[in-house]
């Protein structure tokens, strides 16, 4: 692989950019891997790139029915953080930030990661009371996170109106080191990283099915013909419950509409992301300069990658509310992803009821900030059988009643 | 932006005017039930991609709930029915298998 | 030069000038101009930087696709950047600068980029800025950054005002074109409610331009005549400055009209958010000319073939006195006519086919144009304008023949239906290989609630590019629509177009074929984000073959535009570098709005105090009078504390609770939620809804209940009072009384249906008073009515009678430990019966208190309190609660939950008091440490605090908390985090703090 560098692009600059090679080669699948991950998102490219990293294990292939990054991983608002309430949660997303921080080096792909600071906004007692709790659990749970006064978030964004006639900011929870990445160059960035390691990347094939010997996998037929496999990871947000059909078993999952929008881009005027969960809302300006805008999901079971306006206008109602100055600009471009959902909100990394066959999916709303750590958990729980970070993540926990429930510090998960 | 129609009420309400209220046709499970059983009434969802059953309230309407059968890759309605049924009228089942020959759904089909 | 002719001008009053600014230069234009138009008139070819290189901008279109002629306009509260000028109506006063330069347009340091663009190709962020780490942050980021973005942000908050139409119609047409009115027309006639709206200000779009014939009408009179016919029918509506901007599911459109943008100083709105549901929409929304790909294409000076002729014909201007037409289809010698006629002069037609026909090609000729076959534009010369262009064949690779000095160059690549609102919601595209287009497939248009098309598309934006088809094609699609929507069809011909012959076009993707990397470098596809033909194929070598890829990778079709202009030819270009047929790339995904729409429009009149309904009281503007400092209970606001004089909250809050204490408090607990449940079955139900027995309550009496949801967690508490043989009256907390409604409801409706219950929300009927403290009574008896002693009126009872002369149904509840009275009053006569209480109670000391006391004594009390020490994952046994768990009830809701495992673990966090010893109060949302690390090395913990304060009362801190095995170590001593790193030591104690024994409610 040739490496990426100013000097690469100096030496390329004189002679047409011919050199540059594929970022990724273009393969048809063998007849039999180690390893078969379905889904060639964020999720499932970084679950094969630790599995070659960290353990050795490069015969995979990782198949994808469309393009590469194109399902939540290039539709999402960006947004990483790790401050969340509850251990399992706060293990895995701090895993996954400071993954983020260094994952330009490992990859030699620049993803831009940006640790702009973002700030969850307190607008109601209880939010003052939920945050501060959270403050306390990222204390001992190595997140650095910090309670910051009204006065503070207005100095790190001086667009927000503090003092509105609803809602003022009483405070909020300001993680330092939580920002945003390039979403689509995560997900490239991994791409080349695993074909560099000699994986397969299959675009444009789907599974059609799932071959099993008795009660273990032996394989999956796609639309490229039957490839066997020794263990299978599912990562397929939005078509989980789709696919683990195909399995033979079923997911506690439901699929939702989750709408994004961006506006015309405007010369930097805000270098945090900002989270007002009690108006349901988020913001953060992109590297381009449009104003990144997200809400809550759509309520409804719903495969089509759009979603209703109703939701696009209280997202931006709100933030119109909470930053005055955006009235003025302008929806650039609005659009849908589909996002799993479970019982309590948190995702699914776990074994499953077919030997060979693990799942990871359910991260609703929150799933790019996790892409790295749930790469890196996933493939250890693949290759070794288990894994610390997706212990209390796995799909018999409902079972148990043993939930792990971040909206009780917010209001809303992610 | 979903329109569906009120059976109760007899409009035909805009989504705005409704509250989605997730999947239809549960059977409650209570005490003295299995585990997997309560589990799979609490968690366990038929999520397809295609013929779905759901419940919907009229909330700024009739405040009624009622049931919709409805494709989840199209948001194509085929009927809406009362709640108070535990099963979809042969009328709904015949619509859905007029427009997706060979469908099922949990029990159904 | 570009300027103002003498003659034509068809939109502009030139007996009216409008003054303005661009770049605080005093200019001058006419009524009826768009700012571009305006600008050209005064030879301002130079309007924008790009966005990357910061190439100079000229105008290249003459509508809504304009990637370039983006400026800042107004100021302050009316500032708003990225206006698109060639779609701003001039006014008098408008003031606009150009945008993207430092420090101004005509010198931008950034320029300097177009010097590197060798070194910037397509992705190159991503391959570079890698090492040291924090230089991407610190350095490199903030660089990117500077350079990127458009216009200045905004710092004000809009000052004009906006609204929200509903609407519903039968056909709702998109586009007041000839194909658009001739299907309002034909779908008018069948009785259909007809929507008709059109972007711009004038009816007629291009065909007025073009002035061919319809039904032997000039096309302007026929446009008139339509136009008139349609308003004088009941049945239609026309909007012009309206844009269907999204098609969404069932039918639902989303169209923003442009009220007041043209005229600031008109009353009223200005913009409309129009949310239309119509049961067959018409897009007859046109096409866009394509530019061509040609080195230096970008250079100010070169524009859309069309976008010229629309400058001359609509507004009189001439974009350069020397126009070079290039084109590789027939549509651009009407330019090359047009011009000609008005005296200018065109040195040459630059025509990439070999031997092409036609009507307009011999048109040309007569008027002594001359015209080069089969040759193609190898350069343009120029850099801030266009000086010259270096001719080239279309079939080599660029090697120069003749070099041509003209100031202008029009270009036409062919034509692309707009087909933008018919794919928004799935609609398919065919490539049509013969006019090298895709344009929507009718047999895959997107469908709606009942399956079946609800989109049709007419005209041009059908494919059908000619006058005589395009009209015919409108009224036919009026008429399919009116038929779709229900309509019968009546009588009536569709409109007879003519115009002149046109021969077929040829594909031109790259000027010309064989250009080599130099030539390809300069060839632009995006003209905002400068992508160039070069940055395309690179991405294809690099293995960024899907379409999206491509689009992401290069950033083409990313930009204000939305690849208006560039979509296509960037797809083109992929196509043929991947060896691939066009439909088999296929397109990226078309998403709303068509053009951008101002997040003021969607936001409507829902902003400041409008942003969300405000629930008060009765007694809510009394509170506001006397000191309330608010916090939001759900829509709600309740009174905090009141504050009098200097004091602080916490002062407030301390002195509430200690004269309630002491003497006499009043509370306004009307928010807190008041349900009536009646029926035969009530008790029954009530059974299921409740962990507790409420079916056994006697009449006349009141019992603590709790909640759960069915998985187990508690969800509300609150006193349920029987009032007769079949109703209970049930309390629920502020911001429960909706939920549990609907929760009981669901119950009732969804699984015990036959059960004969009613559930009524009777929360705001009553306004409700806690009267509070030592002389509770005294006040009551002072106001005088019914009996409220001790014997007559024991704790956990309830009465009605009257009080002080009002109806009143009195509750002899306490949640503050105190002597105390809940009394509901109608919700009417609240403001009248708590000034009577306060008057009455000043003997007495009354004082009000808020919610931030009542929480504070409840503490006191160890009473919980749900959202504090409830949180969505705790469950009744966690708290202590067992007692309120019924053993005799066969079933409630929650109780199956509860047998799981994990529920049923004896190592749950449980509920205890807790005190520091040394007074001070532990920080909110604390946890107990315990020893060592979890397997992901996160500290142990063995439990966490759920409610703390100061107790002004006890004159020191106090708080519950969630302990390991809590009650079972009573005395024991643990350690709670500080945020700072340190921790506070407290004691494990009973959770009841104040009055252990009851004495103070038992009098």
């Amino acid at each position: 692989m040739k490496r990426y560098s100013a000097f690469a692009i100096a030496r390329e600059a004189f002679r047409q950019h011919s050199g540059w090679d594929r970022a990724w080669a273009k393969r048809e699948p063998k007849k039999k891997y180690d390893v078969i991950i379905v889904g060639a998102g964020g999720h499932g490219l970084a679950t094969a790139y630790y599995l070659g990293k960290n353990f050795g294990i490069t015969n995979v292939a990782v198949i994808e029915k469309g393009w590469l990054g194109g399902g939540n991983t290039g539709r999402n608002t960006t947004i990483i953080r790790s401050n969340y309430l509850q251990d399992p949660s706060a293990a895995i997303y701090e895993k996954s930030r400071s993954l983020y921080e260094t994952m330009s080096q490992d990859l030699n792909y620049n993803v831009m990661f940006s640790p702009r600071g973002l700030i969850m906004l307190a607008q109601t007692q209880h939010e003052i009371r939920g945050y501060q709790r959270t403050a306390h659990a990222n204390a001992l749970q190595g997140v650095s996170t910090e309670w910051i006064s009204a006065a503070r978030v207005k100095e790190l964004c001086p667009i927000m109106n503090i003092d509105g006639p609803r809602y003022p900011v009483l405070g909020g929870l300001y993680q330092a080191r939580g920002g945003t990445a390039r979403h689509d160059a995560v997900a490239w960035g991994y791409a080349r990283a695993c074909s560099d390691m000699g994986m397969d990347i299959i675009q444009q094939c789907e599974v059609t099915g799932v071959r099993k010997n008795g009660d273990k996998v032996v394989g999956v037929d796609t639309t490229k013909g039957p490839i066997d496999c020794d263990k299978l990871g599912m990562v397929v947000a939005g078509h989980a419950s789709v696919l683990a059909q195909k399995a033979g078993f079923r997911l506690p999952i439901e699929s939702v509409a989750l709408q994004a929008l961006v506006s015309e881009p405007i010369k930097p005027c805000m270098d945090v992301v900002v989270m007002a969960n009690t108006v349901h809302g988020y913001l953060s300006q992109s590297d381009k300069g449009e104003m990144v805008i997200g809400g809550g999901t759509d309520g409804y079971n719903n495969y089509t990658q759009r979603g209703s306006f109703h939701h696009v206008e209280e997202t931006v109602r709100a933030l119109v509310e909470t930053f005055p100055m955006l009235g003025r600009l302008k929806m650039l471009r609005q659009w849908g992803g589909i996002v799993d959902v479970t019982g309590d909100r948190s995702p699914i990394l776990s074994k499953t009821p077919v030997e060979g066959v693990f799942v990871n999916c359910g991260w609703g709303t929150g799933g790019f900030k996790a892409i790295p750590g749930s790469g890196w958990a996933m493939a250890e729980l693949m290759a070794k059988g288990h894994s610390p970070l997706t212990e209390e993540f796995n799909m018999f926990r409902f079972r148990e009643g043993k939930f792990i429930d971040e909206s009780v510090a917010a209001g809303v998960a992610h | 932006m979903l329109t569906l129609h009120c059976p109760n009420c007899g409009v035909h309400a805009d989504e705005t005017d409704l509250h989605a209220e997730g999947e239809a046709h549960l059977k409650r499970f209570g005490p003295d039930s299995s585990d997997d059983d309560f589990h799979d009434y609490m968690f366990q969802r038929q999520n397809p991609k295609g013929v779905h059953f759901e419940r919907w309230k009229h909330v700024y309407g009739c405040g009624k709930y009622f049931l919709a059968a409805r494709c989840t890759a199209t948001l194509e309605v085929f009927g809406t029915y009362s709640a108070q049924t535990h099963e979809p009228p042969q009328a709904i089942k015949d619509a859905i298998s007029a427009k997706r020959p060979g469908w099922s759904w949990g029990d159904f089909s | 030069m570009s300027t103002r002719l003498a003659l034509g001008g068809r939109l502009v009053n030139k007996n009216k000038a409008v003054s303005f600014a661009f770049n605080g230069k005093n200019l001058r234009g006419y009524e009826g101009d768009t700012l571009a138009s305006a600008l050209l008139a005064n030879d301002q070819m130079l309007v924008g930087r790009s966005f990357k290189y910061h190439r100079p901008r000229g105008v290249i279109a003459s509508g809504a696709e304009e990637p370039n002629g983006l400026v800042n306009l107004g100021k302050g509260s009316t500032f708003e950047p990225n206006q698109r000028m060639t779609t701003t109506e001039l006014f008098e006063g408008l003031s606009a600068t150009s945008q993207n330069h430092w420090p101004s347009l005509e010198f931008d340091v950034g320029a300097i980029n177009t010097h590197l663009s060798r070194f910037l190709p397509a992705g190159f962020y991503y391959k570079m800025f890698i090492h040291p780490r924090p230089f991407w942050k610190y350095v490199y980021e903030p660089i990117i950054r500077h350079s990127a973005g458009l216009g200045k942000a905004p710092t004000e908050q809009d000052s004009d005002t906006y609204e929200h139409f509903h609407a519903h119609f039968d056909v709702m047409i998109v586009g007041g074109g000839i194909s658009g009115l001739a299907a309002a027309h034909s779908s008018a006639q069948t009785g259909a409610r007809v929507l008709l709206v059109e972007q711009t200000a004038d009816w007629g779009g291009r065909a007025v331009v073009d002035a061919p014939k319809i039904d032997g009408l000039t096309a302007q009179e026929w446009v008139n005549k339509t136009v008139q016919d349609l308003e004088s029918m009941g049945n239609v509506t026309m909007r012009l400055r309206m844009q269907g901007s999204g098609v969404y599911d069932h039918g639902y459109v989303l169209a923003y009209e442009r009220l007041s943008d043209h005229a600031p100083e008109m009353e009223g709105p200005r913009h409309r958010l129009w949310r239309i549901r119509a049961k067959q929409i018409v897009t007859a929304t046109g096409a866009i000319e394509r530019p061509l790909s040609f080195a230096g294409n970008d250079i100010p000076g070169v524009l859309l073939a069309a976008a010229v002729r629309d400058y001359a014909i609509n507004f009189g201007v001439s974009v350069g006195d020397r126009t070079v037409v290039v084109t590789n289809n027939d549509d651009a010698y009407r330019t090359a006519i047009v011009l000609k006629n008005a005296g200018l002069d065109i040195p040459a037609i630059i025509d990439a086919r070999t031997a092409p026909e036609g009507d307009l090609i011999d048109e040309a000729r007569a008027l002594g144009i001359r015209i080069e076959f089969g040759k193609a534009v190898a350069k343009v010369k120029g850099g801030k304008r266009v000086t010259g262009v270096e001719i080239c064949t279309q079939a080599g690779e660029g090697a120069v023949l003749e070099e041509i000095s003209c100031d202008c160059v029009a270009m036409s690549g062919g034509w692309s239906p707009v087909v933008h609102l018919w794919s928004h919601c799935g609609g398919k595209l065919n490539w049509d290989d013969v006019q090298a287009m895709f344009r929507p497939d009718p047999e895959r248009a997107p469908t709606g609630a009942d399956g079946l098309g609800f989109v049709t598309t007419a005209g041009v934006a059908n494919g059908h590019l000619f006058t005589a088809e395009a009209v015919a094609d409108g009224f036919a699609a009026g008429r399919a629509a009116a038929k779709a929507a229900g309509f019968k069809s009546k009588a009536g011909q569709a409109p007879l177009g003519e115009c002149a012959h046109e021969g077929p076009i040829s594909a031109v993707w790259l000027m010309p074929q064989g250009a080599k990397h130099a030539l390809r470098s300069k060839a632009w596809l995006d003209f905002q984000n400068d992508v160039k033909v070069s940055d395309v194929q690179l991405a294809a070598q690099e293995g960024y073959e899907s379409v999206e890829h491509a689009k992401r990778y290069t950033t083409i079709g990313m930009a204000t535009d939305q690849g208006k202009l560039s979509n296509i030819n960037g797809l083109a270009i992929l196509s043929k570098a991947l060896n691939a047929d066009i439909p088999n790339v296929g397109t990226t995904t078309f998403r709303p709005p068509y053009t951008p729409i101002s997040l003021s429009s969607i936001t409507g009149v829902a902003k400041n105090e409008l942003f969300q309904p405000i629930r008060k009281t009765p007694m809510s503007d009394w509170h506001a009078a006397n000191g309330a400092d608010f916090e939001p209970v759900g829509q709600w606001r309740r009174p905090y504390a009141y504050i009098r004089g200097t004091e602080t909250v916490e002062d407030a809050v301390n002195r509430e609770v200690v004269n309630t204490r002491e003497k006499l408090g009043l509370l306004d607990a009307s928010t807190l939620g008041k349900l009536v449940v009646k029926g035969p079955d009530a008790g029954k139900f009530l059974d299921m809804m409740y962990t507790n027995m409420m079916s056994n309550l006697a009449v006349g009496k009141c019992r603590y209940g709790l909640m759960c949801s069915e998985n187990g967690f508690l969800s509300d508490d609150g006193v349920v009072a029987r009032i007769d043989e079949d109703t209970w009256l049930c309390h629920t907390t502020t911001g429960g009384a909706e939920r549990i409604h609907a929760w009981m409801e669901d119950w009732l409706q969804c699984e015990w249906w036959d059960w004969k219950v009613y559930v009524a929300n009777v929360t705001e009927q009553w306004a409700q008073v806690a009267v509070v403290g030592p002389n509770a009574r005294k006040v009551l008896e002072k106001i005088g009515g019914m009996d409220v002693s001790k014997e007559t009126l024991p704790f956990m009872q309830w009465a009605d009678g009257t009080l002080g002369g009002f109806d009143a149904r009195v509750y002899r509840i306490s949640f503050s430990g105190e002597l105390s009275y809940e009394i509901a009053v109608p919700a009417s006569q609240g403001a009248a019966f708590w000034e009577l209480l306060l008057a009455a109670g000043q003997e007495f000391g009354v004082m009000p208190y808020g919610t931030e006391a009542l929480h504070i004594m409840r503490a006191e009390k160890g009473f919980i309190m749900i959202g504090d020490e409830t949180d969505g994952t705790v469950i009744p046994q966690d708290l202590n609660l067992q007692w309120a768990l019924s053993k005799k009830k066969t079933d409630y809701l929650g109780k199956r939950a509860h047998e799981r495992s994990h529920m049923a673990d004896p190592n749950r966090w449980k509920l205890v008091g807790l005190e520091t010893l040394d007074g001070s109060v532990i920080p909110d949302g604390s946890y107990a440490i315990a020893d060592g690390t979890n397997a992901n090395g996160q500290r142990n913990t063995q439990g966490r605090i759920t409610s703390t304060y100061y107790s002004p009362t006890l004159k020191k801190g106090i708080a519950m908390g969630l302990v390991l095995h809590g009650p079972d170590r009573m005395g024991e001593e643990i350690e709670f985090n500080k945020v700072d790193g340190t921790t506070v030591r407290a004691k494990i104690v009973d959770p009841v703090f104040y009055d252990k024994e009851g004495a103070k409610n038992n009098v």
